[in-house]
């Protein structure tokens, strides 16, 4: 699974970090979504759709391993 | 107006007598007809109404939708005044750019660690004030004295407000969201917070007390935001930081005694987190208290559902009945406060999301978790068919609530 964050469509609602502390942070400034790890291990890939899924701003891509 | 519009339903609609954590049955038939319709607001217009979660999250993240009430033809639930359309509006009524470089202002303040922070002073806040409803006379109006000053408190240490006014800005912020009030008294109670948040913007200028609207002052004199824009940023916070979370409580509880093995669940595992978590998430859901609707316009042809909707159409989006729609969440009419229901739309959906969503979240994990432990035989003190609702508020909620234990 690879994953990338679109920080100019990002509205900071955080649900992200509350899914996914592991994988999402939130800039200090900001709030803006900071990805930390692009490939997460395969433990956390439901809730890391899951964190796709709920973004309201659709911010978050997961391209799944094929 | 043709016929085919006069016979259109009339929106908003009104929840059925004995009903009053239910969507209007009205509503449930549209969408079982179909996820998007038209129907008739006041001044005659004929906007689409979405009822289909799938297709409320679809539009919601859409850009060719816009939230700026100053564009000709953007749908208005209840009549406001000409002059006034737009003035005095914060970003929750703008598009990007100018929606997302004022938010990103504030974002920061509301972020999830930020506000987790938070979680040992809101307890206490609590605590304090169950130690006060047992101190005191039974019944109580737990309104009054509980669900209101518990956000109230908490929005106030956040943005730097003074408590002791709380009389002057609930009496403002309550005119600003009813529905039954004239365009005038709502202008008019708009008018007197912007007045009290820019003079308080001021004194914080003067005199930075490390809080939010210190911050909005620094902003101001950096130039990066105007005396106007600020206040409507202040207003913004301090009603929707105190009034949305007031009546979850409110009527998160009398949901909650109506339905009493689910109560149970909260009084026996109130100290597991993830049941007070799914539980908070489940009373959103259940109960969208934003039960108006999100309202947009269209920019762009969309085609959605086998429908077109066209650039200058109206679009109401009611997310009170997309958080009841079978395809989203099974048995949708029953309250289960273990279901997953994290997907509701009762914040909304897309960029405009509520900000304070996290905050809302944190407070009512703790009433949630602490109230029903601390006053376990905590009861209705009226009739349950007597008990005030918000029929004419933009937000749902009761009068009061009298109870006692």
């Amino acid at each position: 699974m690879k994953l990338t964050v679109d920080q100019d469509v990002c509205c900071g609602a955080g649900q992200c970090v509350l899914l996914a502390p592991e994988v999402f942070d939130q800039r200090e400034q900001d709030g803006i979504v900071v990805l930390l790890d692009e490939n997460p291990a395969g433990a956390l890939h439901d809730v890391v759709r899951e964190a796709g899924a709920v973004c309201p701003a659709g911010a978050i891509s997961v391209e799944e391993d094929r | 107006m043709t016929i085919a519009q006069e016979t259109l339903p009339a929106y908003p609609m009104r929840k059925a007598p004995g009903c009053p954590f239910d969507p209007p049955p009205e509503l449930g038939e549209l969408q079982r007809q179909g996820p998007i319709a038209k129907v008739r607001l006041w001044d005659g217009s004929t906007p689409w109404l979405v009822t289909g979660f799938a297709e409320q999250r679809t539009l919601l993240r859409d850009a060719r939708l816009s939230s700026d009430v100053t564009r000709p033809g953007f749908p208005t639930i209840v009549p406001v005044l000409p002059t006034a359309a737009g003035q005095g509006l914060s970003f929750i009524r703008m598009d990007d750019p100018d929606h997302a470089r004022l938010r990103r202002m504030v974002t920061a303040d509301f972020a999830i660690k930020r506000i987790e922070a938070m979680r040992p002073a809101v307890q206490r806040i609590v605590d304090e004030l169950i130690d006060g409803l047992l101190a005191g006379p039974r019944p109580v109006d737990l309104v009054e004295a509980f669900a209101l000053p518990v956000p109230s408190r908490v929005i106030c240490d956040l943005l730097g407000v003074p408590y002791a006014d709380h009389g002057f800005f609930q009496d403002n912020s309550k005119i600003l969201i009813r529905r039954s009030v004239t365009p005038e008294e709502r202008a008019a109670a708009r008018e007197r917070l912007l007045d009290y948040l820019d003079g308080l913007i001021g004194e914080k200028a003067k005199r930075p007390a490390g809080d939010l609207l210190s911050e909005l002052a620094t902003r101001i004199t950096a130039g990066e935001l105007t005396r106007a824009e600020a206040a409507q940023m202040g207003v913004l916070m301090l009603v929707a930081g105190h009034e949305t979370t007031a009546n979850m409580i409110a009527l998160g509880t009398f949901a909650l005694l109506e339905h009493p093995e689910e109560l149970d669940r909260l009084r026996g595992d109130g100290t597991d987190p993830d049941l007070v978590a799914s539980a908070v998430n489940e009373l959103l859901r259940y109960l969208t208290i934003t039960h108006t609707g999100r309202v947009r316009l269209v920019l762009e042809d969309i085609e959605i559902a086998g429908e077109v909707l066209r650039a200058g159409d109206g679009v109401i989006l009611a997310n009170d009945i997309g958080n009841r729609d079978p395809a989203a969440f099974p048995d949708p009419d029953r309250l289960d406060l273990g279901r997953e229901a994290r997907h509701h739309v009762a914040f909304g959906f897309g960029v405009h999301q509520c900000l304070g969503q996290p905050l809302a979240r944190l407070e009512l994990q703790v009433v949630y978790g602490t109230l029903y432990r601390r006053i376990p035989d905590l009861r209705l003190a009226v009739d349950p068919a007597d008990v005030p609702l918000k029929h004419d508020g933009f937000v749902y909620g009761v009068y009061e609530l009298p109870v006692t234990w």
